[in-house]
């Protein structure tokens, strides 16, 4: 009876913003949990098995691939899809993501004002440079998109496969890879990203 | 039906990516801006407990679910790869300001031009493919 009477409290305190800690800390959960069931943390792959799936194989050996492996991993992206909609519907924060004031200030300079920029409001995605609405809105989507999937499979993994699996497990190759996403990053974020949105 | 746990498992990292704000482009900008902790708090965090997790593992021997030990195959070293590979990830991750975890979930937030992402993604992956032997390895 009591734990039915607080559970709209015990909502009220999950729907806010979660402190980075705990937040890292949950991570480290889905690390631990994805291990003991016998696999590891790789989220990326799932568009080579995607790839795999359409038939890609018969161009390239690289997409030829034992897919029943890589059911789980399907499951486990759809369940984050799935994650995403109990999030939108029953978790949201009251208010838009709470990004620090220089970053409110910087954007501004580029031409993006904050939270305007994310016509849903939550402060996730800027679909005023997003967006179905202009032929640059889906093509800088693609661009992205394809750069995030050539990446992370010329290097064989993407963050959670390296930042989080392979820098836990101490592999080298992971924390070189993890300096390449900075650079990259770094690079897109202060030199062509004000190109791109001028 | 093993799969269902791992759909449970997905549900469960949705939640977390959504609660942690690490979906949100304007984030992972503010990262790459250094205006802020709180990623690198996340990030730090999840790596050193998962390195600590990782090693207990090990250290005692704990079977895994499908009865073997906690390993990780490694990959060969080589340096320009990685670095050409992690810039590339890299500078769509900056652009797009998400990685492909982040990508399923903001499409289940009705984010739809996540599928033009995605496509991307797809894109991108099956390029490699085609490519891969002509880049340094």
């Amino acid at each position: 009876m009591e734990l039915a009477a607080n559970v709209p409290g015990f909502l009220d305190v999950i729907r806010q913003p979660w402190h980075w800690a705990f937040s890292g800390a949950m991570i480290a959960l889905v690390l631990f949990l994805l291990t003991w069931m016998g696999r590891s943390f790789g989220v990326s792959t799932t568009f080579k098995g995607a790839c795999s799936v359409a038939g890609a194989g018969r161009v390239s050996d690289f997409f030829k691939m034992d897919i029943k492996n890589e059911y789980w991993r399907f499951a486990f992206a759809i369940g984050g899809l799935l994650g995403g909609v109990i999030a939108a519907n029953f978790l949201s924060s009251p208010e838009p993501v709470a990004i620090s004031e220089a970053t409110v200030q910087g954007l501004s300079e580029l031409g993006v004002q904050y939270p305007q920029a994310d016509a849903k409001g939550y402060g996730f995605v800027p679909t005023s440079i997003f967006n179905f609405e202009s032929a640059k809105g889906v093509l800088l989507a693609v661009l992205g998109g394809f750069l995030v999937g050539f990446g992370a499979r010329y290097g064989d993994g993407c963050t959670s496969g390296h930042a989080i699996s392979g820098l836990s497990h101490l592999q080298l190759p992971s924390l070189i890879t993890v300096i390449g996403f900075f650079i990259g990053g770094l690079f897109m974020t202060h030199l062509l990203l004000p190109l791109l949105l001028g | 039906m093993k799969n269902i746990s791992f759909l449970a498992v997905g549900v469960f990292f949705g939640i977390v990516m959504t609660k942690s704000e690490a979906i949100s482009w304007f984030r992972i900008h503010e990262m790459f801006r250094f205006e802020s902790f709180h990623m690198y708090g996340i990030i730090g965090t999840a790596v050193v407990l998962g390195a600590l997790i990782i090693a207990i593992m090990k250290r005692t021997k704990m079977k895994t679910l499908r009865d073997t030990f906690v390993s990780y195959t490694p990959m060969k070293l080589s340096i320009p790869r990685h670095l050409l590979a992690g810039t590339t990830f890299g500078l769509g991750w900056a652009l797009v300001g998400c990685c492909p975890g982040p990508m399923y979930v903001l499409l289940g937030h009705g984010y739809w031009i996540m599928a033009m992402v995605i496509l991307g993604a797809l894109l991108g992956t099956f390029t490699y493919g085609i490519v891969r032997s002509k880049l340094p390895h």
